[in-house]
């Protein structure tokens, strides 16, 4: 990609990690709260410097929801991180009436999401996290798509007042997003103009969006690629904005078809602006065991994959 | 009487004259379900002593001075939400909100929901509650904040006996005694029943003090309709706090507690008196502070 050259590779959750140490350094309000995960979330920085601000919470996630709640009353800003799996489904009932419908200031920071979380397998691959938090009214719903840009969206969620789902990964994945790149809650990014389609991606598949782009411009296809890194608030000025020019939309998304980007997209589109649009999305099912190459390649989630979805949508202009 | 003057909070208040104070706060209760033909008068009777005592003699609190931080004052989070009419006639009666604001209860446009929230903004409430099993993780939430401000001040819960058979409940326990959570004082309304019949036919809860003292916690117990018990229960309490382990206090109360025909049967967990019971009751609870 020759306007978004490959800076490094690294992990989401270690931009969670950096920006958590960060925000414990500016801002003495935030703490921080692990059940038994605290290495996986990359969080033992912040908890080895600020120990008083740091709490164990044990393989209990339920009582971490609560306490992260109760923690706001006080004035403090808890952000809670465990695997996505564990910090959505398991716990829905807990962010809805405590976080949620409580309107308390905490921040879900959820880490190995998606199929890339690789050979753990189904049971810890949620599919389904994105459509649960959105549909919690008053939550905002953060998917980064890369180390800088996940560091940046956890300091830009401290200062956000009110609850925010942060969503991040576990492997190492290409680093692109200049720091210089600002970030702003609910502002999406043109990442390439194009004329020809937008495609619209969040998390891991940003990258493999751009090097979609690259294949497609070599077959003489003009791509728009959109971050949409907030997928609630959406950007919706952006994503009509977009297809007004193009004229469709594909989506790409770690996520089930159902509930993700896809439909918020969608959603946009049939209410405002109806458009031809496929989706690049797990095909309501579970995942598996793999790595991310293998499970991104099997599932449809691939290069290869959005190429052919751009095909299809330009078809149906 | 028509109208009633807030009661302001003294600590020099004495056992008869919240007495009087817990008898209005019964009537608030039935007629507010009575109202609204909905919501659970049978748990809410039983804990009219405790809402009476803590908030009319052991919360240092001022409701003047009401936020959602609620910093050095003593916080209360009400974990069995559904017995939320005698929470709000407390929250009225001691000044946080119009008494008659208690006619609203469960109708349209109200503060005053079936289960505690803050969503509209009713001043004394600092947590939804509802879905069971969840205020006592809150309670240690806020108390591990008055730690971390150098808050002196004290968090109360108060949980039904039913909610602990949620798991939660448990997972909350082990943190706080784990943990040293020594600035909460959580109670749990054991009066023995829940909606499906006694707690006992339900689900058995076991050897609650036995559970409690093994999880952990410095344990009371108290008889949660015998004010003079209550206000000793608390004072001792206090005393307990700060010395490295949670305190629970085990509070026996009757469910209907004051209406004769709520009482001994679990029947009136979460039903509403008619016109008739409605009279009946209230010819058994003294009006005293002058209905809403």
């Amino acid at each position: 990609m020759s306007s978004y050259p490959i800076l490094d590779q690294k992990d989401t959750r270690s931009g969670f990690g950096a920006g958590l140490l960060e925000l414990g350094r500016s801002n003495p309000n935030v703490v921080g709260l692990c059940a038994d995960l605290t290495g996986s979330l990359k969080m033992d920085a912040f908890q080895k410097e600020f120990p008083e601000r740091f709490f164990q919470i044990g393989i209990a996630e339920a009582n971490m929801m609560g306490i992260a709640a109760g923690l706001t009353i006080g004035g403090k800003i808890p952000f809670t991180g465990t695997f996505a799996n564990f910090s959505t489904g398991r716990v829905y009932d807990q962010i809805r009436q405590s976080i949620a419908y409580a309107g308390k200031n905490v921040k879900i920071c959820a880490s190995h999401a998606g199929l890339t979380l690789g050979e753990d397998g189904a049971t810890h691959q949620i599919l389904e996290d994105i459509g649960l938090m959105r549909m919690l009214p008053g939550m905002t719903v953060i998917v980064p798509c890369d180390y800088n840009q996940t560091r940046q969206a956890t300091i830009a969620i401290a200062a956000h007042e009110g609850p925010v789902y942060l969503r991040f990964g576990r492997p190492k994945w290409p680093v692109f997003i200049p720091n210089e790149l600002p970030f702003q809650i609910g502002k999406a990014q043109r990442l390439i103009e194009g004329s020809d389609v937008s495609i619209f991606a969040c998390g891991h598949l940003v990258w493999r969006a751009l090097q979609a782009a690259e294949e497609l411009k070599k077959n003489g296809v003009s791509a728009e690629v959109i971050n949409v890194h907030t997928i609630k608030p959406l950007d919706l000025d952006a994503v009509l904005a977009s297809v007004g020019k193009t004229g469709c939309a594909v989506t790409c998304e770690e996520h089930n078809r159902y509930g993700g980007l896809g439909d918020a997209i969608a959603q946009a589109l049939a209410t405002h602006k109806p458009a031809p649009q496929e989706y690049v999305a797990v095909n309501d099912s579970f995942g598996e065991s793999g790595t991310p190459d293998q499970l991104l390649q099997k599932y449809g989630l691939d290069v290869p994959d959005i190429v052919k979805a751009v095909g299809r949508v330009m078809k149906r202009k | 009487m028509t109208s009633s003057p807030s009661v302001a909070t003294s600590p020099e208040t004495t056992v008869s004259e919240l007495q009087r104070i817990a008898s209005q706060i019964r009537r608030d209760i039935v007629r507010q379900v009575h109202g609204c033909q909905s919501g659970h008068p049978g748990g809410s009777l039983g804990c009219a002593d405790y809402f009476t005592a803590l908030y009319f003699h052991v919360l240092r609190h001022d409701p003047a001075k009401w936020d959602m931080d609620g910093k050095e004052q003593d916080l209360f989070f009400l974990s069995n939400g559904h017995i939320s009419p005698a929470w709000y006639s407390t929250l009225a009666r001691s000044g946080y909100f119009p008494v008659k604001e208690l006619a609203t209860f469960r109708k349209l446009n109200s503060r005053l929901q079936g289960h505690p929230t803050t969503h509209e903004g009713l001043p004394g409430v600092r947590m939804a509650s509802g879905s069971l099993g969840q205020g006592l993780s809150v309670g240690i939430g806020a108390a591990l904040a008055k730690k971390l401000n150098g808050d002196g001040k004290l968090v109360y819960t108060l949980h039904g006996d039913g909610e602990l058979q949620e798991g939660q409940i448990w997972e909350a326990a082990m943190y706080a005694a784990g943990n040293k959570v020594d600035n909460l004082i959580s109670t749990v309304d054991y009066n023995g029943r829940q909606i499906d019949g006694d707690v006992d036919d339900v689900l058995p809860l076991g050897d609650l003090k036995a559970k409690w003292l093994a999880f952990g916690w410095d344990v009371l117990e108290t008889n949660g309709n015998d004010m003079d018990a209550l206000l000793k229960t608390f004072a001792t309490a206090k005393s307990r706090t700060g010395k490295g382990k949670p305190v629970m206090i085990l509070m026996r109360t009757e469910m209907g507690q004051g209406v004769d025909f709520m009482m001994n049967s679990h029947a009136w967990h979460g039903i509403a008196p008619n016109d008739e019971q409605l009279a009946s009751a209230l010819s058994q609870l003294e009006e005293t502070l002058g209905d809403y």
